[in-house]
């Protein structure tokens, strides 16, 4: 592999070692509250949320694999195993995308 | 910053579709147009990047979070339009395999995120850095400086996207359809978050990022008035 590109795949290789740091933060973000916390919020849960909320279920629903537990040490394996499969699914895509698109 | 579904209405992710389309096929066109094939596999990690970025979280006082988004740096790197393809990617897979930002949000977050960033930061970068020496302070401040104003920047549009809900999509007692908090919370909220705490992590990782590729791999950089890149191996001009 060409010495850039090796060195920028070590630097990624660091930073997908490092995200069980994510994991620290526990809030949620704003705007980004799933329904029943929102209701504790304001006390309803408005019409088009609750009809559009259920709309795609996703496989790896927030970075978890099933059966995590509260700790950090417990969600760990499973932010590793959805870093990998992102990053390889990510790469994979828009290296077809963009080898589709650039022919030079 | 990731809306999920259920917070926008149609009026407003509809438009964001609208708007988003023809970004894509633009961004495209000028990917088609000004890359090279050498450079295809810095986009695939220039998105790759921004996924785990986002996996970073950062706690805020108050008990929220949020994330840089790195998308300023890959639009610094290798050109605005080439961050809008790899971005959206990254974002299109948060959506779909782990539910992180709805899939009717998925122009309005690709435009928050995947356009907003990269181009506030490029130009933001371009217009600081003029023609400075690539290692110079004056482009460490452009990145640096990129950096913080684009995720802000960012921050405000979806919070004035989501703060606007109230007024657009209301039944017929004025209950809120979808985002219940107004432009009065928003705004606020978003950008105070942004600028206090977020886009000091965008910054830095603009920053850093820029220095380890200036440093090590010049010749990738997106070049001057959008003369094509020369590929690595011949001398960055």
């Amino acid at each position: 592999m060409e010495k850039n590109l090796k060195m920028i795949v070590t630097a990624m290789v660091v930073l997908i070692g490092l995200v069980p740091l994510g994991l620290i933060a526990r809030g949620t973000a704003f705007g980004e509250w799933g329904i029943d916390e929102l209701e504790e919020k304001i006390g309803y849960v408005p019409e088009g949320l609750s009809r559009l909320s259920t709309v795609w279920q996703a496989p790896l629903p927030d970075y978890a694999l099933l059966g995590q537990g509260d700790t950090i040490l417990s969600q760990a394996p499973g932010y590793y195993i959805s870093a990998i499969i992102g990053v390889a699914v990510v790469v994979a895509i828009t290296y077809l995308i963009t080898k589709v698109l650039i022919k030079k | 910053m990731h809306i999920p579904d259920g917070y926008l209405g149609p009026l407003t992710y509809l438009s964001m579709f609208a708007v988003m389309i023809p970004i894509w096929l633009y961004a495209g066109y000028r990917v088609r147009k000004d890359l090279m094939s050498r450079q295809v596999p810095y986009l695939a990690l220039g998105a790759a990047f921004s996924f785990v970025i986002m996996m970073f979280n950062v706690p805020v006082p108050g008990g929220s979070s949020g994330h840089a988004v790195g998308s300023a740096l890959v639009g610094i790197i290798l050109g605005p339009w080439a961050a809008i393809v790899t971005t959206s990617v990254a974002l299109v897979i948060q959506c779909f395999v782990f539910g992180d930002g709805g899939v009717t949000a998925i122009g309005a977050n690709c435009f928050n995120m995947g356009v907003v960033i990269p181009v506030v930061a490029y130009v933001t970068y371009r217009l600081i850095s003029g023609k400075s020496e690539l290692i110079s302070n004056r482009r460490l401040a452009a990145a640096a400086i990129a950096g913080y104003l684009s995720l802000s920047v960012a921050a405000g549009v979806a919070g004035f996207e989501m703060g606007i809900q109230p007024i657009l999509e209301h039944d017929a007692n004025g209950l809120p359809l979808y985002m219940p908090y107004g432009l009065n919370v928003t705004m606020p909220a978003m950008l105070g978050e942004h600028m206090l705490f977020f886009s000091f992590v965008e910054a830095i990782i603009t920053t850093l990022g820029f220095v380890y590729i200036a440093r090590n791999n010049p010749s990738i950089i997106f070049g001057k008035s959008g003369e094509k890149v020369k590929p690595p191996g011949v001398a960055a001009a």
